[in-house]
C-alpha cells in the first residue's frame, strides 16, 4: 500500500533533523487508525534507505490504540480491536476521538559520535 | 470533511490546549521525554544522543493540499475527490455526469486512476477538461494520489475555465483516504457487486466521505445484496451520510445525484 511513499517522507523528515549525525533508531507514534502496518512500513524503511546513509537504521513503531469520549454517555472509552468507532458502554456512534490517529516522528537515537575529543 | 480534518498529535505545541479538539495521550507514553517539548518552535532540540523532532509525517502533504484548495478557491472551482474501489463505476458516473449538463466544457478531471488509462479519452469525448496524471512519477504512489500530484496537474488546467473539478482518484480502498488532495469534498462510488461488509472492512474510508454514490442498481435484481444493511453498515461508519442509488449504466438515479451537486456547488 501507501507504506512506501511514507518511508520517503520519514526519510526527508530524519535526514533534516539530524543533518550529518548518524541515526540509529528513528521512533515514531503511530495511530491504529492510520491503517499502516509496522511490518510493511520497517520492510519499506529498509528499501527505502538500503544505499543511504541511513542504511541499516531502525524504525521503532509505537503504536496508539484508538480512544474517544462518548458524546452521548460520557465514557471514556478505548476501542482497541476495530477501526468502527462505537462507544464500548452504551454503542454510540458519536464520539471525540482522543487517539488513535497520530502519525508522528517523536525521536531519534544517534550512534555515538566517537569524536569526542575532550 | 472528517478524515481530512486531522489534528494528529500535538504535543509539541504547549500553547496549544484549551481548544475544543485538543488530544490527550493515553498515558502510554510517559517514558517520553515530554520534559524538552515545550517552548521549542524550530520543532528539533538536541540532546547528547537523542534529538527530539516530534513532526507530523502528513505535515508536508497536508500544507500542499491547503494550498491547491485556496488556489481552487480563488479561481471559484468546486472540487470534488471521487474515490472507490476498482471498477466500481466512477469514470461512468462522470461520462453520465458530462451528458448531462449543459456546459461539460466547464468541468475538469483529473484522472489519475492508473487501472484503466483509457479513461481520460473516454472523458475527453464527451467534452471534459481532462488532465492526465503521470502517477508513474511518484515513487510508490500508485496505490493513491498526493497534493503535490495534484497540484502538477492543476498547472496544466485552465482554471479560471472551470466550475468544477472531479479528482478521478486511484482505486483504492485504503491509501486514498490518507491523503488529503485539497478537494472541498470526497464521493465515494461503491457497487453494490462489493456486498454490504465493505464499509465496516474499511472504515477510514467510509467515514471520509461527503456522499456514497451507491452504483450498478440495475444489477439488483440479479444480486442478493441486501440493501438494508449496507445502508445500516454504512451510517454505523458515517452517521447521517448521504447516499444516492444509480445506475450510471442506465442513468435511473442520476438526476439525485445532479442535485446533490448543484447543493454542493452552492
Ligand atoms: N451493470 C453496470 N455496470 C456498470 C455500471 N457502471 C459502470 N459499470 C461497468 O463497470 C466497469 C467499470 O466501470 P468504470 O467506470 O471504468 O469504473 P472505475 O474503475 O471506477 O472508473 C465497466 O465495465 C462499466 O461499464 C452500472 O451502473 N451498471
Ligand atoms: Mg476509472
Ligand atoms: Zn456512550
Amino acid at each position: 500500500m501507501h507504506e512506501l511513499s511514507l518511508c520517503n517522507s520519514i526519510q526527508q523528515v530524519v535526514n533534516r533533523a539530524a543533518g550529518d549525525r548518524t541515526v540509529t533508531v528513528v521512533h515514531l507514534r503511530l495511530g491504529r487508525l492510520r491503517q499502516v502496518v509496522p511490518d510493511t512500513l520497517r520492510y519499506c524503511w529498509d528499501l527505502v534507505t538500503a544505499d543511504s546513509p541511513l542504511a541499516g537504521s531502525e524504525l521503532a513503531i509505537e503504536s496508539v490504540a484508538v480512544s474517544a469520549r462518548c458524546n452521548a454517555c460520557a465514557a471514556g472509552t478505548t476501542i482497541a480491536d476495530t477501526l468502527v468507532l462505537l462507544c464500548c458502554e452504551c454503542g454510540s456512534p458519536d464520539l471525540e476521538l482522543l487517539t488513535g490517529e497520530e502519525f508522528l516522528i517523536t525521536t531519534l537515537d544517534l550512534a555515538d559520535s566517537g569524536a569526542d575529543l575532550g | 470533511m472528517g478524515r481530512f480534518h486531522r489534528h494528529d498529535d500535538d504535543t509539541g505545541h504547549g500553547h496549544g490546549h484549551g481548544h475544543g479538539h485538543e488530544h490527550e495521550h493515553d498515558g502510554g507514553h510517559s517514558h517520553e521525554p515530554e520534559a524538552d517539548l515545550h517552548g521549542d518552535h524550530s520543532g528539533y532540540a538536541t540532546g547528547a544522543d537523542r534529538i527530539v523532532v516530534l513532526e507530523r509525517i502528513f505535515d508536508e502533504n497536508d500544507r500542499r493540499a491547503a494550498e491547491n484548495r485556496e488556489r481552487l478557491d480563488r479561481a471559484g472551482v468546486l472540487t470534488l475527490n471521487l474515490m472507490s474501489s476498482p471498477g466500481a463505476g466512477k469514470t461512468t458516473v462522470l461520462e453520465r455526469t458530462l451528458a448531462a449538463v449543459p456546459d461539460p466544457g466547464r468541468i475538469g478531471i483529473i484522472e489519475g486512476d492508473i487501472e484503466t488509462s483509457i479513461d481520460a479519452d473516454r472523458l475527453s469525448a464527451v467534452g471534459a477538461r481532462v488532465s492526465l496524471l503521470n502517477t508513474a512519477n511518484g515513487f510508490g504512489g500508485e496505490c493513491h494520489l498526493d497534493a503535490p500530484m495534484v497540484a502538477n496537474a492543476l498547472d496544466r488546467l485552465d482554471l479560471e475555465g472551470l466550475d468544477l473539478l472531479f479528482v478521478e482518484n486511484v482505486g483504492n480502498l485504503v491509501c486514498p483516504a490518507e491523503f488529503d488532495v485539497g478537494a472541498h469534498r470526497s464521493v465515494m462510488v461503491y457497487a453494490i457487486t462489493e456486498g454490504e461488509e465493505k464499509p465496516l472492512k474499511y472504515p477510514v474510508m467510509f467515514r471520509a466521505v461527503d456522499a456514497v454514490i451507491v452504483n450498478k442498481m440495475d444489477l439488483l435484481p440479479h444480486l442478493d445484496f441486501d440493501l438494508e444493511l449496507f445502508e445500516k453498515n454504512l451510517q454505523t461508519v458515517n452517521p447521517g451520510v448521504e447516499t444516492i442509488q444509480v445506475s450510471a449504466r442506465t442513468g435511473t438515479g442520476m438526476d439525485a445525484w445532479l442535485a446533490w451537486l448543484r447543493r454542493a456547488e452552492r
